[in-house]
């Protein structure tokens, strides 16, 4: 009986090693943003369906992405919020950033029959930094006449992670609000002065789902794959402008630098969103690190470009914005940047 | 190694045997130091990694509320008191609970159908993932604990200490009940009988003897229920909130500190944000360790009277 | 007055009684309502593509977690492989050495091992795996799962091997056996069905644990047996589909926490009969 036991322990042993023997290829683990995640979901499991490559994106939060990507624990990272001129001075080595994608942020909320309300940045700012407590409150009802809104308090919903969400909305908020600005500032993750925390734009949509007389900043992608309303907001111009990948394309029509580390919030376009950014995948680079191999390096960069070309198409159907020329042009100087040991690994 | 008596008759057997033994005899004691280190080894790797934020805070970490990862301050006051209130409300709301499966199992029905069923389930009940608690908790419980909070309008957030608490509750019944139990069992039978002998009734014998005989076993077992509260994480992860925002009543949302490391650990950025989330799991050790200790010297106390 | 007072005392002992037993049947309330819930829920998607397929994008409907179930497998395995030998050969050592400074060290260490918060050992493969192999795996996932199921077989193996009569031990020394296969070959078969059962007991209690997989295993959507990768788990499939607003990922969640209580409940359910029918008894 006993050898049996050990016949029975030992193929355990044995059989995920021969798998592994079998299947020795280039797999691809990268980390970060959730922002895009449902279009990163889409394009690598097409990805794999085409060339068989793995490509295994965890929505941890673009704060982990950037951690993950400096402690060498993944290939690339996601982030939706860039690495400050500080962070990347104190990074090991060159960092840099591709664009991948624009997106919208939305304010997306949990009220009787969802109706279709409009928000002035004072508004959202004061909500947030708890100033306004009811959602029947007069300055929300000032600018949504027609709309009944019910007796009831508004319950903040935030990221309770590092969030490149929550680097576009309070970017936002402290560009638009002098308080905010001084109380609160703007990161990955702030110390909010009020609301729930959830864990992920999945978790944040999921929590405002689940609670009415919520309200929070999402990812336009998820609001609208679960039929979640979306508030206009106002823009500099004074337009009320519906989240769009239109609209936030439009916001875009900006030069950008050559490093493509821009914010878009607040942007100066008439029919722009002033809500929105860039989504980037950050890569070293130089390749060589820790004993890479040149295969997986070149791997990376032909799923980079792949990335930012053939695979926009599945942008506008999951509501993000397809990359503007300037930002294409722009993010394929730097991937053909990309060096293995000294080479450019794309001519 | 099959055929173990057939071993051959030559000089060098001898030897090996003897080295075998040697070899063996270090094994076990190998193995057994083996675990001493690993746990020596934990601690010490906690407390390596999160001195950058001792040396920074010091003591103030116990008693700041402020956790701003912007500005790179870190207080834990926000969690203990999540912890706390979260792992001592369960108690409360658990105790009477354990207490009944106890006396049920350990005194009324010693035997029969009932009580196995009863230890069948509480057994079953605490081999449930904590997950899938912290699942069917979010589902379930936090719409009942929103139209609680309606009902007795207050805002109306449904996750938060309260659903936490009675998830938690839930969950530690069983621990708390099988200790208890067992306490309740090991009480002499002739201090009851003597008790029946005076004309008691069955109430009184538990109440007046019972319990009194038992009571610090029953709190060693209430103890290290508490234990396991505190360190729980995903199902009450699932329900709390996640807000660092001090709790004023029950019905807050909060967060403990287990649940803040799971939410915050893998994103952390910079240095001293990392290590002050780990030195919130130093002291979770720590307190998990305290309390281990303290109840299980209750119970080896009352183990030895008995 | 005095016949008023028995009366008293007697309906108060009928009250007690029925107080202890609503209570205790109370208590049990939550788990028919769990189990019944998620067998509600969950077998509605419990087909053959969800258990053979993986999963597919967001939002789009169909897919499996099959890479889950693998992963949850690969974690054990992992897991087991360097916990079962050194828990049992310790859980030998303290049963065979009552006193001693070791044993009641190391015996101290069991304790606080067992009551570790199991995030703090995710934590600690971290520090220890994750950073230095420079990358996230199922290694590391079952190495912090294997230091969680290292405190109960240990226990279990010194409260079982602790059962078997010294007499046993003695004739085979007697018979001139050496110490070493007298353990070997007499005292552990004579303790097998006990030691099996801290096996699967603690094999249950690890399936099921998410905490330390977060920062470690860290999940994958594709399907791995190479342990230097990261893996999904059963767990953490469940976390991450329950919390997100899309209802095609909750009836995912659903099926799978349907598998993981299937997994637990069978494991504990072997673990019991193991330890009925080879209880040790002389």
């Amino acid at each position: 009986m006993g050898k049996h036991l050990v016949a029975i322990f030992l193929s355990f042993i044995l059989m995920p090693w021969s798998a592994l023997a079998v299947a020795k290829q280039v797999e691809l683990v990268g980390a970060g943003a959730t922002f895009p995640y449902p279009l990163y979901s889409k394009m690598f499991y097409s990805y794999w369906k085409t060339t068989g490559i793995k490509v295994n994106y965890q929505p941890i939060g673009s704060g982990g992405g950037i951690r993950q990507l400096t402690n060498l624990t993944v290939d690339f990272g996601g982030s939706d919020a860039f690495m400050s001129d500080e962070a990347l001075a104190k990074a090991q080595a060159k960092i840099l950033h591709i664009p991948i994608c624009l997106g919208a942020v939305v304010l997306t909320y949990n009220l009787p029959g969802n109706p279709e309300i409009k928000c002035t940045p004072n508004v959202v700012a004061d909500i947030f930094l708890g100033k306004i407590r009811r959602w029947n409150d007069k300055r929300i009802e000032e600018i949504n006449p027609g709309i009944k809104f019910p007796k009831i308090d508004i319950m903040v919903i935030h990221r309770s992670d590092g969030s490149g969400t929550t680097f576009v909305f309070t970017d936002y908020l402290a560009k638009v609000s002098k308080e905010w600005d001084g109380k609160v500032g703007s990161g990955k993750a702030v110390n909010w002065p009020v609301g729930l925390g959830a864990k992920g734009n999945t978790g944040v949509t999921g929590l405002i789902k689940h609670l009415p007389g919520t309200v929070g900043y999402t990812e336009l992608g998820y609001a609208l794959l679960n039929r979640m309303p979306a508030a206009l907001l106002m823009n500099k111009h004074g337009r009320f402008i519906t989240p769009s990948t239109a609209s936030v394309t439009r916001a875009a029509a900006v030069p950008l630098p050559n490093d493509t580390r821009l914010t878009i919030t607040n942007a100066d376009a008439p029919d722009g969103y002033p809500l929105g950014g860039f989504t980037w995948v950050l890569v070293y680079r130089e390749q060589a690190y820790k004993k890479r191999s040149m295969e997986k390096a070149t791997e990376l960069v032909k799923l980079l470009w792949w990335m930012t070309h053939e695979a926009q198409r599945y942008t506008e159907p999951l509501h993000y914005g397809q990359l503007p020329e300037q930002a294409r042009e722009k993010a394929e100087k730097i991937i053909k940047s990309i060096i293995y040991d000294g080479e450019p690994i794309l001519q | 190694m099959a055929n173990l008596f057939s071993s051959k008759p030559k000089v060098l057997s001898r030897t090996r045997g003897l080295w075998a033994e040697a070899a063996f005899q270090k094994t076990l004691s190998i193995s057994a130091l083996a675990i001493l280190v690993l746990l020596t080894a934990i601690f010490l790797s906690l407390l390596i990694h999160s001195s950058p934020s001792l040396k920074a805070f010091g003591l103030t970490f116990f008693f700041s509320q402020t956790w701003d990862p912007v500005s790179s301050r870190f207080g834990a006051l926000v969690f203990f008191v999540g912890t706390l209130l979260t792992s001592f409300l369960a108690l409360l709301i658990c105790l009477p609970f354990s207490l009944a499966i106890s006396i049920f199992i350990g005194e009324y029905f010693r035997e029969g159908i009932l009580s196995s069923i009863l230890k069948q389930v509480t057994e079953l009940l605490a081999g449930i993932p904590s997950v899938i608690y912290g699942f069917w908790g979010l589902f379930v419980l936090v719409p009942i604990v929103r139209d609680l909070e309606i009902k007795l309008g207050i805002l109306p957030h449904g996750v938060g200490i309260l659903a936490a608490s009675l998830i938690l509750s839930v969950m530690v019944i069983p621990y708390a009940a099988s200790i208890s139990r067992e306490v309740i069992a090991l009480v002499p039978s002739d201090i009851k009988e003597a008790g029946y002998s005076l004309g008691a009734t069955r109430q009184e014998v538990v109440t007046k003897i019972i319990l009194p005989y038992a009571g610090s076993g029953i709190m060693a077992g209430t103890l290290l229920a508490l234990g396991r509260a505190l360190g729980e994480t995903m199902a009450v992860t699932m329900v709390i909130g996640n807000s660092n925002i001090l709790p004023h009543s029950i019905f807050s949302p909060g967060n403990t500190m287990a649940s803040v490391i799971a939410n915050e650990f893998t994103e952390a950025t910079g240095r001293l944000y990392l290590s002050s989330l780990i030195e919130i799991g130093l002291l979770l050790f720590l307190v998990a360790l305290t309390i281990n200790f303290i109840g299980r010297y209750i119970i080896k106390k009352v183990s030895i009277r008995a | 007055m005095n016949r008023e007072k028995t009366r008293m005392r007697v309906i108060k002992d009928w009250v007690f009684v029925a107080v202890v037993v609503t209570l205790s049947f109370l208590a049990i309330v939550p788990l028919v309502l769990i189990l019944s819930y998620i067998v509600k829920n969950g077998l509605s998607s419990l087909t053959w593509e969800f258990l053979v397929e993986l999963p597919r994008p967001v939002g789009e409907k169909g897919g499996g977690v099959a890479n889950a179930i693998v992963g949850s497998f690969l974690l054990v395995i992992i897991a087991s492989l360097p916990a079962i030998p050194l828990g049992v050969s310790a859980g030998i050592y303290l049963s065979e050495r009552e006193g001693g400074r070791l044993s009641f060290l190391t015996r101290l260490a069991v304790e606080v091992l067992h009551g570790t918060p199991s995030i703090v050992i995710g934590i600690i493969a971290y520090l220890w795996l994750v950073i230095r192999m420079g990358r996230f795996s199922a290694l590391s996932g079952g190495i912090a799962l294997g230091i969680m199921m290292l405190p109960v077989i240990v226990r279990t193996t010194e409260e079982t091997l602790k059962l078997i009569p010294d007499s046993l031990k003695e004739a085979s020394l007697a018979l001139g056996v050496p110490y070493h296969r007298t353990i070997l070959k007499v005292i552990l078969p004579a303790g097998l069905g006990g030691i099996m059962t801290g096996v699967l007991i603690s094999v249950a209690r690890i399936a099921g644990e998410t905490a330390p997989l977060l920062f470690t295993a860290f999940g994958n959507p594709f399907m791995t047996w190479n342990i230097i990768k990261p893996v999904n788990a059963l767990p953490l499939v469940i976390y991450n589909y329950a919390t997100s607003p899309y209802p095609e990922w909750h009836a995912i969640a659903w099926g799978a926490s349907c598998v993981l209580v299937g997994l637990v409940l069978a494991l504990n359910l072997t673990a019991r009969i193991i330890a009925r029918r080879w209880e040790v008894k002389f």
